[in-house]
């Protein structure tokens, strides 16, 4: 009688904590297998510059008549930045990094410095940015109002946390690499963010010029993929010998 | 079973290790103070949840005092964060339901006093009664690791409704969901056990001449309290095992994209959720009955009367629980329906306050702590059963649905109603516990600072309700139409503060006399229950020889009483026959 | 500092507040009668010494009547109450000339959409727009209910409106503004961390203005 009480209640016990998509602990060590490989100003250097024919969609007006201490933020009407256009067609936050040919086995030590996200009239700023494994992303709120910062995520242990006042910051890291970590605020539908999650540091996130710039690449042939959050993904294909600088431009199709 | 023709004597038993005296104890009675101490320590948990409540309704954004000896889950630099404020509602009333308030008034009460109070020297199964205190710990710890796993505690509010509570992708609680489903099959694994015994004990091993209409009204509501938990406990089990399963195997009972319907769960939680909260108050009544007759010197009015309503308030009440869902999107034609049933149980509710007063009525009115409890139970429970009928019609549910205005009702029947006559019981049975009083003096000084800070917190809380502020929100100065309200809010959060302090008196007074209570003397409220022909506290066993009872429970002031204005059952007076032994059960013990 | 409901907003309010202020005077007068009859019991029925209680066992005739006066009275409440409710939540009852429009609850705000220049909703001229109600005064208007992820309640304490949104349910609610101005919607069911930031606002309009805010809408449109 005591015995099968005891297993019926241990094994809803191991039923609840073993079961899937439960992980352990948030903030994950970065991954420290092998001695880091030197990341030498001296490598390689991949610039370039995105840009995009036909007509960029229009991006939405936001109306923050519901969030006022946002609205006040902004002298003219906010719009969505779905689609960044600069001069002469320049396409903005393009995530552009190497995809593959970086040299197996070879590990990069996450900086301590952090990637900052901050809420800012209601609006994350910057809308792409590019993070290592391991490096701490502090998200901040810079608006009196309730954010939450909930992070859809496949690779990595999804979060959803919030700051309900000005001056609360959070850090999160991610623990596996992820093209791209969707972050979004539920009370305000039109805030999205994207984090590309690298292993390595090399990556970029192009300029309203439509520039980037991916250095201190060791010499290999490298597949290179820009990202963009409406017009797709494209490839290139890069070789490095010493420490020259390459380029790679990219031309999207505006849909 | 010899008649005796002397008074009941003591049971004497033979010396047992201290483990099995009072750890591994199949004695009802120890059994009954294991379940006090844990609840108390479980009411303390909640009160403590309720204060940081408290703190952010009051003064939303400000950090909590000491916040900062708390992770960065549940405060950013002190400030309670709002994933961590519905934790808090969540778990306040958690915990002050199934682990505090209905182990006080079952899992101590019912086992205290049913063998006691119908003559018998234990429960029918005591192995399995110690298994329902050990099982109602375990419950507990578990439910109170949810606090302390990764995500944190569940909170989707004590009733847990899905979808929110079967997503842990939209909830944020993981694995503290799934506890939550485990402690509450494993709590009402220990209350079926409890009620097994409950109701067996009553029905078969009454003394001779206890006959049903003999029992005290409490024995009677922790028989039919007893009912209603064995019905509905299983029930929520059900529910609960269902959400497990909703998390961890892929069913999709409540999840409506695969033919699931959220609803499902609503009516399960309420079919077992108003018998429920009828568990919650019958027992506090009963044993309130008890009291007053004793303080009033006089029997109960209407004893008969009394015991009808407690059965008709159980019979009605597994009739009424859609009333938690009137606005849910339910057919508005069982809205109809459930508005006649819940206007009804008004009735039976009524009559036994009536029957209060009227056992007041031309009393000799001893003003003992147990009685002080009692006449404020009396007083806070037609307060909070008044505030009911508002939202059983209907149509005024509309705007006062999900409002301030049932946390105030809610507490002023759990509160105001319940945890006064635990109160008041609690100083009551004390002596026959521990052999000791409790000073009257601070219960007397509890009592009335209690009253006063009692309703001067939730009394305004029917006005905030009334003027809209919903339930579990973290902040109500979002809202223009809340902000004028802010002051009462203020108002309400000093007042609790205040209520929480004073409990400290009782706390200390329960430790304390412990120790340095009083000794006490073998009848000290001069009542007429079985249990005070025993000494204090009662030994082992009861009774050595089963005693007789001569006459019904409440004959306080009778003729026959002489120049004493109590009559307790097992005095045999001349003019008495002793009553006849019911024959034993074929193979009987 | 607020002591009542709020100001009345609909044609709903009416009926309603007439009814909360009947029963406060139903249960006041028990209230008074159980308190009174405490404080003077415990005044009057003291011990004192020398005093003995009164011995009986009850009154059939008290039961009776303290038994058929609340019974009386909770019955003659549930049918005022009963007609009412019917009136305001039977489908049936929904007007059939009121204005659709739906509002979809979902982790936190409410996207409602309106059925644009052809009055019709789910044609190709429907918008939606985040957390704002325009509706027009002194006409009935339909909320088509649902929800996305968990219940939500959509809830306008100046209308006396509240239904909750359930996943999987397309539930209608129907109310009829009785002045212009801006009310707020409130979320009533907990539905996650971000339950109170749920807040709405309802514009009531007078014709002119609704047609102007359309025509705003159809040339603009916003996120």
């Amino acid at each position: 009688m005591k015995g099968r009480i005891f297993s019926v209640v241990g094994g809803m016990f191991l039923l609840t904590v073993c079961s899937k998509g439960d992980r352990s602990a948030v903030q994950a060590a970065p991954p420290a297998t092998q001695p880091a490989a030197e990341v030498s100003a001296a490598g390689g250097t991949i610039t370039g510059k995105v840009k995009f024919t036909g007509t960029a969609p229009r991006n939405p007006t936001i109306d923050m008549s519901e969030e006022a201490a946002c609205k006040a933020k902004y002298p003219t009407t906010p719009t969505e930045e779905n689609v960044v256009a600069g001069p002469a067609n320049a396409l903005a936050n393009v995530f552009v990094y190497v995809k593959s040919g970086v040299p197996a086995g070879q590990t990069f030590t996450a900086p301590t410095t952090p990637v900052v996200l901050d809420q800012n009239g209601c609006r994350y700023h910057p809308h792409v940015l590019g993070i290592m494994v391991g490096q701490p992303l502090e998200i901040q709120n810079s608006d009196p109002v309730l954010h939450n910062i909930k992070a859809i995520a496949k690779a990595n242990r999804p979060f959803n946390v919030s700051q309900p006042g000005a001056g609360m910051k959070t850090t999160r890291t991610f623990s596996a690499p992820e093209v791209m970590v969707n972050l979004e605020c539920n009370v305000h539908g039109w805030m999205h963010a994207y984090a590309g999650v690298r292993p390595d540091p090399f990556y970029a996130v192009s300029k309203q010029d439509g520039s980037f710039t991916i250095s201190g690449l060791p010499p290999g042939t490298y597949t290179i993929e820009a990202w963009h959050e409406k017009f797709g993904t494209q490839t290139a294909t890069v070789t490095i010998a010493g420490t020259e600088s390459k380029t790679a431009n990219f031309t999207f199709a505006a849909r | 079973m010899t008649t005796v023709a002397h008074a009941p004597t003591a049971a004497h038993h033979a010396p047992m290790s201290f483990w099995r005296k009072y750890i591994f104890s199949t004695d009802h009675k120890i059994i009954g103070i294991q379940f006090l101490f844990v609840s108390l320590f479980f009411l303390l948990v909640g009160g403590l949840l309720a204060m940081q409540i408290r703190w952010q309704l009051g003064f939303p954004g400000k950090p909590l005092p000491g916040g900062g000896i708390l992770p960065e889950s549940m405060v950013s630099g002190g400030v309670i964060l709002p994933e961590y404020y519905i934790q808090l509602v969540t778990m306040h009333g958690t915990f002050m339901v199934f682990f505090a308030i209905m182990p006080l008034l079952v899992g101590v009460y019912a086992n205290f006093l049913i063998p006691l109070k119908v003559g018998t020297h234990d429960m029918a199964f005591p192995r399995i009664n110690m298994w329902s205190f050990w099982l109602a710990l375990l419950a507990g710890l578990i439910m109170l690791a949810g606090f302390f796993v990764p995500d944190g505690a569940p909170r989707a509010g004590w009733t847990m409704y899905a979808p929110l509570s079967a997503r842990p992708d939209l909830s944020g609680a993981t694995i503290s969901q799934k506890l939550w489903s485990i402690s509450i099959v494993v709590l009402g694994l220990s209350s079926v056990m409890g009620s097994v015994n409950y109701i067996t004990t009553i029905i078969n091993h009454r003394a001779p001449g206890m006959t049903w209409f003999r029992m005290p009204l409490s024995v009677w509501a922790l028989f039919i309290t007893a009912i209603l938990a064995v019905l509905a406990l299983p029930v929520l089990q059900g529910a609960a095992i269902m959400l497990l399963f909703d998390q961890t195997l892929g069913t999709h009972f409540f999840d409506p994209g695969a033919g699931g319907q959220p609803l499902l769960w609503q009516h399960l939680f309420w079919f077992f959720g108003h018998p429920e909260v009828y568990i919650l108050i019958l027992p506090a009544m009963g044993m309130v009955s008890d009291i007053i007759a004793n303080g009033s010197r006089k029997p109960i009015f209407g004893y008969h009367s009394m015991v009808f309503a407690i059965i008709g308030i159980a019979f009605l009440g597994w009739l009424v629980w859609g009333h938690h869902m009137f606005m849910s999107g339910m057919n508005p034609t069982l809205g109809s329906t459930f508005m006649v049933s819940t206007l009804l149980i008004a009735v039976p509710s009524a009559i036994k306050v009536f029957n209060w007063l009227g056992t007041m009525w031309r009393g000799n009115l001893r003003f003992h702590v147990p009685m002080l409890n009692a006449i404020g139970f009396v007083s806070m429970f037609t307060i909070g059963g008044l505030s009911g009928i508002f939202m059983a019609a209907t149509p005024v549910d509309i705007p006062l649905h999900d409002t301030q205005f049932i946390v105030a009702h809610l507490h002023y029947v759990l509160f105001g109603g319940s945890l006064f006559a635990l109160f008041a019981a609690i100083p009551y049975w004390y002596p026959k516990m521990f052999g000791r009083m409790m000073s009257e003096r601070i219960g007397k000084v509890h009592f009335f600072l209690t009253f006063v800070f009692y309703n001067m917190t939730f009394f305004p809380m029917h006005i905030i309700g009334m003027g809209g502020q919903m339930r579990r929100i973290y902040d109500p100065t979002i809202y223009d139409f809340l902000k004028p309200q802010q002051p009462l809010n203020e108002f309400i959060s000093y007042s609790a503060f205040a209520l929480f302090a004073v409990q400290l008196l009782f706390a200390f007074n329960f430790l304390w006399s412990l120790k340095f209570g009083k000794k006490a003397p073998q009848n000290p409220w001069e009542d007429n229950g079985m249990e005070w022909s025993l000494p204090n506290p009662a030994p082992h066993g009861n009774w050595d020889k089963t005693p007789n009872v001569y006459r019904g429970p409440y004959e306080f002031s009778a003729p026959e009483a002489g120049d004493k204005d109590y009559l307790p059952q097992y005095v045999k007076l001349p003019t008495d026959r002793d009553p006849v032994p019911a024959p034993l059960p074929a193979g009987g013990h | 500092m607020r002591w009542w409901l709020p100001d009345a907003g609909s044609t709903f309010a009416g009926p309603i507040d007439t009814l909360f202020l009947a029963i406060l005077i139903i249960t006041g007068i028990a209230l008074v009668v159980v308190e009174v009859g405490l404080v003077t019991f415990v005044i009057k029925y003291r011990a004192r010494p020398g005093r003995k209680a009164f011995y009986t066992h009850g009154s059939t005739r008290a039961e009776v009547i303290w038994t058929a006066i609340p019974a009386v009275t909770m019955v003659a409440l549930g049918l005022i109450s009963n007609h009412y409710w019917v009136l305001m939540k039977d489908k049936k009852s929904i007007p059939p000339n009121a204005y659709h429009v739906g509002v979809h609850a979902k982790q936190f705000e409410w996207q409602v959409t309106y059925p644009g220049a052809d009055g019709k909703l789910g044609t190709a001229d429907d918008f939606t727009v985040r957390n704002q109600l325009h509706v027009t005064v002194n006409e009935p208007i339909a909320v088509e209910l649902s929800a996305e992820d968990v219940i939500h309640s959509f809830f306008v304490p100046e209308f006396r409106v509240k239904q909750d949104a359930v996943p999987g349910m397309h539930i209608t609610a129907w109310f009829q503004a009785t002045k212009t101005g801006e009310f707020e919607i409130g979320c009533a069911e907990l539905c996650g961390m971000g339950h109170y930031k749920m807040r709405g606002r309802v514009f009531v309009h007078t014709p002119d203005e609704y047609k102007a805010w359309m025509a705003q809408q159809a040339a603009g449109g916003t996120e």
